[in-house]
């Protein structure tokens, strides 16, 4: 799989750079001739494409398929880091804006459709993402296709996508039919976290086979207190669109506090 | 939203900022002994291979619900303080008897009863255990006194 690093290096730079020039493409034009587009999300959106780019290409790529520190750190910036950041610049919403009518209406039906609906409910969506690193960490199956080196990217793209439907699900500012209660996703935020926390501290203890103890231990523990930093961004977030959507309507501005949807 | 009509501010009793710095008294406290004993004093361990998977999943359990209560907390005191339910002796009240609250669950359950585990290996842990549980329960003491006198003023006015 290495004999061509250029070409294959080259291939897999394409996507993220596409992802870039889309968006900002879009943004750009938004500001110019359209409703505007804040800045802050433009850099959000870069911030979250390099995070992504980080666990496919590049140094930290390349050790993670041999070392599970390295593996580990791409999983918190794949996993984690770069979902939060690519979900903060709602990238659905400048899609739906900056597209003609008839993909918009495609794209929004798309949005509704059943599977894609029970797949944003944060309650899937985080049996999804934590149950996968269960089984890919703590199972003697996981182990296996963690060494398979073929299966390596596809692994990081589940972790990419995994990730990102389960951050939308909890604070994703992008217009969701039917988004749960404040209650629910607090819920499923909380068990989700404490799935991470839980199964840190499990390969800590318990080496995935074929993981050297030293790597396992210093993996356990970065993916502990990293997966804290992150954790950390994604409560706070959480919290200030609670704070922000249960503004009290006496506090004179009525005209914002008026959702139909309860707390 | 339709909030019911803010009534007169209380000083413990139905005072938002009250359960709220219980929530910051436990978070800044779990902060306080990770940040001390694992990381300054390495006297904790990650894991310490005594405490079985028990320990290992109440662990990350208590480790996660510390980093929520933590930021919940300060978001309800904050919406307490825009709700013009803010108390100051009510939030050092619910503070103290938040942080000694756990403190001594701690100490007592978490050391004592479930054996997770130690505050220091290879010593005699009784000064050690007198010192946590006593500091824990001079915290909780102080915030029962304060709740107290805040609910006196409550009846009083």
């Amino acid at each position: 799989m290495h004999q061509h690093p250029g070409v294959l290096e080259a291939a897999a730079v394409l996507p993220f750079v596409l992802a870039l020039v889309f968006y900002l493409h879009a943004a750009w034009r938004e500001r110019t001739t359209g409703r505007g587009w804040p800045l802050h999300r433009m850099l959000l959106w870069t911030g979250g494409v390099g995070c992504a780019a980080a666990g496919f290409i590049g140094p930290l790529a390349q050790s993670a398929h041999t070392n599970f520190v390295a593996h580990m750190a791409a999983h918190l910036l794949l996993g984690m880091a770069a979902p939060l950041l690519l979900v903060m610049a709602a990238p659905v919403t400048l899609a739906l804006r900056s597209m003609e009518q008839v993909p918009a209406i495609r794209l929004s039906r798309l949005l509704k459709s059943r599977p894609v609906r029970f797949l944003s409910h944060p309650a899937p969506a985080a049996v999804l993402n934590a149950g996968s690193l269960w089984l890919l960490y703590a199972t003697a199956t996981g182990a296996g296709l963690l060494a398979n080196e073929l299966l390596h990217p596809l692994i990081q793209v589940h972790f990419l996508l995994a990730g990102y439907l389960f951050t939308a699900s909890i604070i994703g500012k992008d217009p969701t039919p039917h988004r749960p209660s404040f209650r629910t996703r607090a819920v499923c935020l909380a068990a989700a976290l404490a799935g991470h926390s839980v199964l840190a501290k499990f390969v800590y203890a318990y080496p995935p086979a074929g993981v050297p103890v030293d790597q396992a231990q210093a993996g356990g523990v970065l993916m502990f207190y990293g997966g804290d930093a992150v954790d950390l961004v994604l409560l706070i977030a959480f919290c200030a669109q609670w704070y922000r959507y249960t503004t009290p309507a006496t506090a004179g501005n009525r005209s914002k506090a008026a959702p139909s949807r309860r707390a | 939203m339709q909030q019911p009509k803010v009534p007169a501010r209380k000083a413990l009793r139905g005072n938002r900022s009250f359960p709220a710095s219980i929530l910051i008294g436990i978070g800044i406290m779990a902060a306080v002994d990770e940040i001390v004993f694992h990381q300054l004093l390495g006297w904790h361990h990650f894991y310490d291979g005594a405490s079985g998977d028990v320990g290992l999943f109440s662990d990350g359990l208590l480790h996660t619900a510390e980093l929520i209560v933590l930021v919940a907390g300060f978001f309800l005191l904050a919406d307490a303080r825009r709700r013009d339910s803010f108390s100051r002796p009510a939030a050092w009240a619910g503070f103290l008897l938040g942080a000694g609250g756990f403190q001594l669950f701690d100490g007592l359950i978490d050391h004592k009863v479930l054996r997770l585990h130690q505050i220091r290996y290879g010593v005699d842990l009784l000064p050690y255990d007198l010192a946590w549980n006593v500091f824990g329960l001079l915290l909780l003491v102080s915030g029962a006194v304060l709740a107290v006198a805040a609910a006196r003023a409550d009846r009083r006015g």
